[in-house]
């Protein structure tokens, strides 16, 4: 495996095999395109299924029970608050999860009690959380803000260190296609919607932007003496840099999916649900995605972006003209393509290529 | 050794000594005994119960809540959870919430008491006397004469809570009314010394049963009060907090926080419903220059001015101590001045030998005792041990089969340099587990669960800035460059790379930490942590020690199981400079130079036809140089990496 990608490395750097994916960005928009669009009909339609730290509710766990079933919880909770409809699930193999809308204090500490005696453990091994009706949308409202700040202060550093905000701009596209598609799997998945989740969302912000800018500032380098040569388009040279960052690009996203997978592992099997499984879940889809992202999105969509750049446009209708006329010292493949790649210094070019003084045969 | 080695080598001492820096501060702490060894742990894995509570106003308020507001309402949760003799709670404020944080399981009435609203009073003060409590519990309050000065400043060291100091007494005189006291100073200490309290004792029981005519009658030392009274020990921290605040309509004792002085008081005439704010400044003399101390304004609004007013009426023209009035905000009198002048227009100053802090504590108890305010439970979290010790037994298992894979990932793909990337973790790890136990010792931070998601994921973007400069070593060696330059070349470029993608992760952190609420601030802690911490190691352990191995035979050469073995990167020849090239395994080391193998190259094919086409394909293969074909191939003497800076002009 290791030999295969670092020969397929090897040719993906030298330009010996080249994905267009700049040149096929229409159908890589048009892909996410109709993925947003569902995502945000799912969305709308369906919703998200937020957790009772969003709606106010009460929750209990009551960990290590003999008996993992849901019955005396629900006897407990009828005697108690007979209006309530609890949802009792059992978490990993012998904790049981009782969830319940907002109950009053006295309610909640007699509940405490019940529960402790019916499953017959200890009280103070109950855990359980009372959250306010008022108190999620605070917390959204925190998570919005600082997404709209970090957004802005974001937008800010890349536009400065690229030197270009139409790059800033495609990064944060791409950054908030990630975050649509993540949430649109969580309202076609059903699963809950925690604050664990939120950070979990909160981070692929900063992934996300992490991932585009490595491949960005490949697009940078491969493109920084742009105007001083006229073999290549600036969109042949941004995809060369997507190609050669494709090796990275999958190393790092099985290495940062790694742990994260693990997490996810643990926390859905052995622990059942919780803050480790509700960030891993998020994380794990906001990772893959990023990394889509980041190849087929960001980088096609600043290409699209600065083509509109007039500098960059009459680069590209010199390097046409100059192809056209068979000025343009590239090589061409058998369909036709011209290849675009790194040079393989260390071979001799022939005496044809050395220069040549005027006046001598 | 060249300059470049010396540097490696210097980068990696220096690194060296931040670990040792490090372990070398916690070793001190965990042997004067304050710090451990390992990070504290937050309630979500050590169990405990997490209150979140939301100052709200009342409708129809005025006021804004401000930080300050917030403070003083930590301070009075504070001050009742301690009084409560609970160790080691937690109250910050986050936003626009209080976090108040209880380790175990606390009982319910501890609970209560978190979220009680605070209450701003203002009482008659009838008796003054010396914090300890009286055995004899009839008229021999105000025997104390022996009581030392020292006493109430004693107490001041043992109470956790430092107050203004003893000294601290005050007048009142208006603004607007000047009417000059004759000699403030003496007023004052008079007010703050027991001893002058008078003897109440024979009005007491003549008066008790009586109706008390004013609230500045003695009747309302009813027996039940006076054996409050007496029973009272203001040198005890426990009545500094969390004390109900009486009956509004009968007498109560307390003690003041300023002086420590314990106080018998009337009924509530001004609440802090009366008060629209307070404020805090230099002191202003009747000529309108500044005395240089300090002073605490109050705002009363037109219904408490009203009824400040007949309270200063009536007590201007009594004796000492009836003519002071106490403040009494959550059970604790935070200052009783003396009644200097009647006051008609709701604007009062207290003064006295306040330094700046004290003023504007003074002020800002004012301000938080007139907002209408009552803390609302936002959440209310109960974690049992044995769950949080769970979540953190499979958080870090979780973590140990992340580090598991990553590692063997890494093995595979990079073979050999794969060590480099796992000691790099470790150093990573060694160093982010020195730093959280530093700061659990030295800011009190705490780990969470979310803190320890964070550290999970870090792995995964601190092994990415090593595979962002492995890959542009490989591409350097797949431009033909001898790993020494490679390795130079790569870590100018991929350097911008790592600094600019961490510099957005740590931006992402920053503003999730300053922003957040809960546990996300947990989270953003640690990844802004370890994004740090992967510059650091980056900069002092990967490079460096890539430098040294790259001067290695086995890396160096280009080993096969290097990984870095330029032959499998797609170079079976590899120029050297000066015109001399290292071919693959097939290489003749005959010492032919490039175009000498060439000419020997050609005479071949002049021999057949098969080895003509051979020869051919390489230049039609040959990709289009671009125009700084030149610079590569003669850039690259092997022997002067350093020089070589060509590449990024």
């Amino acid at each position: 495996m290791r030999a295969n990608l670092g020969t397929w490395g090897n040719k993906l750097h030298s330009g010996e095999k080249t994905y267009p994916i700049v040149a096929q960005r229409r159908r890589w928009f048009a892909i996410s395109g109709v993925l947003m669009a569902i995502a945000i009909i799912l969305l709308l339609v369906k919703g998200l299924n937020p957790g009772i730290d969003f709606t106010g509710g009460t929750q209990y766990v009551v960990p290590d029970v003999a008996n993992p079933t849901a019955a005396p919880a629900e006897e407990a909770v009828a005697e108690i608050a007979p209006d309530q409809e609890p949802r009792i699930t059992v978490l990993g193999e012998d904790d049981i999860r009782v969830q319940l809308g907002v109950l009053d204090q006295d309610d909640q500490r007699a509940l405490n009690a019940a529960l402790a005696e019916s499953y017959d453990v200890p009280e103070d091994s109950i855990s359980f959380d009372q959250i306010g009706p008022t108190w999620g949308a605070s917390v959204g409202q925190a998570a919005l803000q600082g997404l709209v700040i970090f957004l802005l202060l974001v937008f800010g550093v890349i536009a400065l260190y690229f030197r270009a905000w139409r790059m800033a701009a495609a990064a944060i596209v791409a950054l908030l296609h990630d975050l649509l598609f993540t949430a649109g799997i969580y309202a076609l998945s059903g699963f809950e919607v925690t604050p664990a989740t939120v950070i979990g969302f909160l981070t692929i912000l900063g992934y996300s932007l992490y991932d585009t800018v490595v491949v960005f500032d490949k697009v940078r380098e491969n493109t920084a003496n742009l105007q001083s040569q006229h073999r290549y388009t600036y969109a042949e040279l941004a995809n060369l840099a997507i190609n050669q960052t494709l090796v990275r690009s999958i190393n790092t996203s099985v290495v940062a999916l790694l742990p994260v997978a693990s997490i996810l592992f643990i926390g859905s099997f052995v622990l059942g649900a919780g803050t480790l499984k509700d960030i891993a879940l998020a994380l794990f889809v906001g990772m893959a995605v990023g990394t889509f992202s980041s190849i087929f999105v960001a980088t096609p969509l600043e290409v699209s972006l600065r083509g509109s750049e007039k500098a960059i446009q009459e680069h590209t209708a010199k390097v046409l003209a100059l192809r056209e006329q068979g000025g343009a010292d590239v090589a061409v493949r058998e369909d036709g393509t011209v290849r675009v790649g790194a040079l393989q210094p260390g071979q001799h070019q022939g005496v044809t290529s050395q220069p040549k003084r005027k006046g001598r045969k | 050794m060249s300059k470049v080695t010396k540097g490696a080598r210097r980068s990696l001492i220096w690194l060296a000594a931040i670990l040792v820096a490090i372990y070398g501060l916690l070793a001190v702490g965990v042997l004067t005994g304050n710090a451990s060894w390992t990070p504290g742990l937050a309630l979500d894995l050590a169990g405990g119960r997490q209150i979140i509570l939301t100052p709200v106003l009342d409708e129809g308020a005025t006021q804004e809540i401000d930080q300050s507001d917030l403070d003083q309402a930590v301070s009075v949760i504070r001050q009742r959870v301690d009084a409560s003799g609970v160790a080691e709670a937690e109250i910050t404020t986050q936003g626009n919430n209080i976090v108040v944080a209880l380790p175990g399981t606390p009982d319910d009435a501890t609970v209560d008491l978190v979220a009680q609203a605070a209450q701003l009073q203002f009482r008659p003060v009838l008796l003054v006397g010396d914090p300890s409590p009286t055995t004899t519990d009839d008229e021999t309050v105000t025997e104390s004469d022996e009581t030392p000065v020292a006493e109430p400043s004693a107490s001041a060291s043992a109470t956790p809570e430092p107050t203004p100091s003893a000294s601290e007494v005050a007048n009142l005189i208006t603004d607007a009314e000047p009417e000059p006291s004759a000699s403030p100073s003496a007023v004052l200490l008079d007010a703050a010394v027991p001893e002058a309290s008078p003897s109440p004792s024979a009005e007491t029981t003549d008066e008790a049963a009586a109706e008390p005519e004013d609230a500045s009658s003695f009747a309302w030392l009813t027996e039940d009060v006076m054996a409050d009274y007496a029973a009272l020990d203001c040198l005890d921290v426990e009545n500094y907090g969390g004390r109900t605040m009486g009956d509004p309509d009968a007498g109560y004792v307390a003690c003041s926080s300023a002086d420590f002085a314990k106080l018998a008081m009337g009924p509530v005439e001004v609440t802090g419903d009366d008060l629209e704010t307070a404020s805090s400044g230099p002191e202003m003399s009747q000529t309108g220059s500044f005395t240089g101390g300090y002073e605490v304004r109050l705002q009363f609004n037109s219904e408490g001015a009203a009824k400040f007013a007949d309270v200063t009426t009536r007590l201007v023209g009594l004796e000492d101590p009836r003519n002071q009035f106490a403040i009494v905000l959550d059970g604790v009198v935070i200052s009783h001045p003396v009644v200097q002048s009647r006051i008609t227009n709701g604007e009062a100053s207290i003064s006295g030998n306040f330094t700046q802090e004290q003023a504007e504590q003074l002020a800002n108890q004012l301000k938080f005792g007139a907002l209408p305010l009552s803390l609302e439970v936002q959440s209310n979290q109960q974690i049992s041990s044995t769950l949080g010790a769970d979540q953190l037994e499979k958080g870090l298992i979780a973590g140990l089969i992340g580090l598991v894979l990553v590692a063997l990932y890494s093995l595979v793909q990079y073979r050999a340099l794969g060590f480099v990337t796992i000691a790099s973790l470790i150093i990573a790890g060694a160093t982010t587990f020195g730093v959280i136990s530093l700061l659990s010792w030295g800011l009190g931070y705490r780990l969470s669960l979310a803190g320890i998601a964070g550290l999970i994921v870090a792995i995964g973007i601190t092994a990415d800035s090593f595979i962002v400069y492995f890959e542009r070593i490989r591409d350097e060696l797949r431009e033909g460059r001898s790993l020494k330059s490679a390795v130079d070349h790569a870590w100018t470029r991929a350097r911008r790379t790592i600094l600019i993608s961490d510099a957005v992760s740590l931006l992402a952190a920053v503003t999730l930490y300053i922003l957040a609420v809960g546990g996300v601030r947990g989270f953003a802690f640690t990844l802004g942590l370890t994004t740090v911490i992967d510059v650091i190691v980056v900069m002092l352990f990967t490079h460096p020690v890539m430098v040294l191995l790259a001067r290695t035979k086995f890396f160096g050469e280009g080993h096969k199981w290097s990984g870095l073995d330029p032959r499998q990167l797609g170079r079976d020849t590899m120029y050297k400079g000066r015109g001399r090239v290292r071919t693959g395994a097939a290489a003749p080391k005959d010492g032919l130079t490039l175009a000498e193998r060439r000419a020997a190259e050609r005479k071949a094919a002049e021999g057949g036809a098969v080895a003509a086409d051979e020869v051919g394909e390489p230049t039609a293969a040959e990709v289009a140089a671009v125009n700084d074909a030149a610079e590569v191939s003669e850039a690259d003497a092997d022997d002067a990496p350093a020089n070589d800076r060509k590449g990024d002009v």
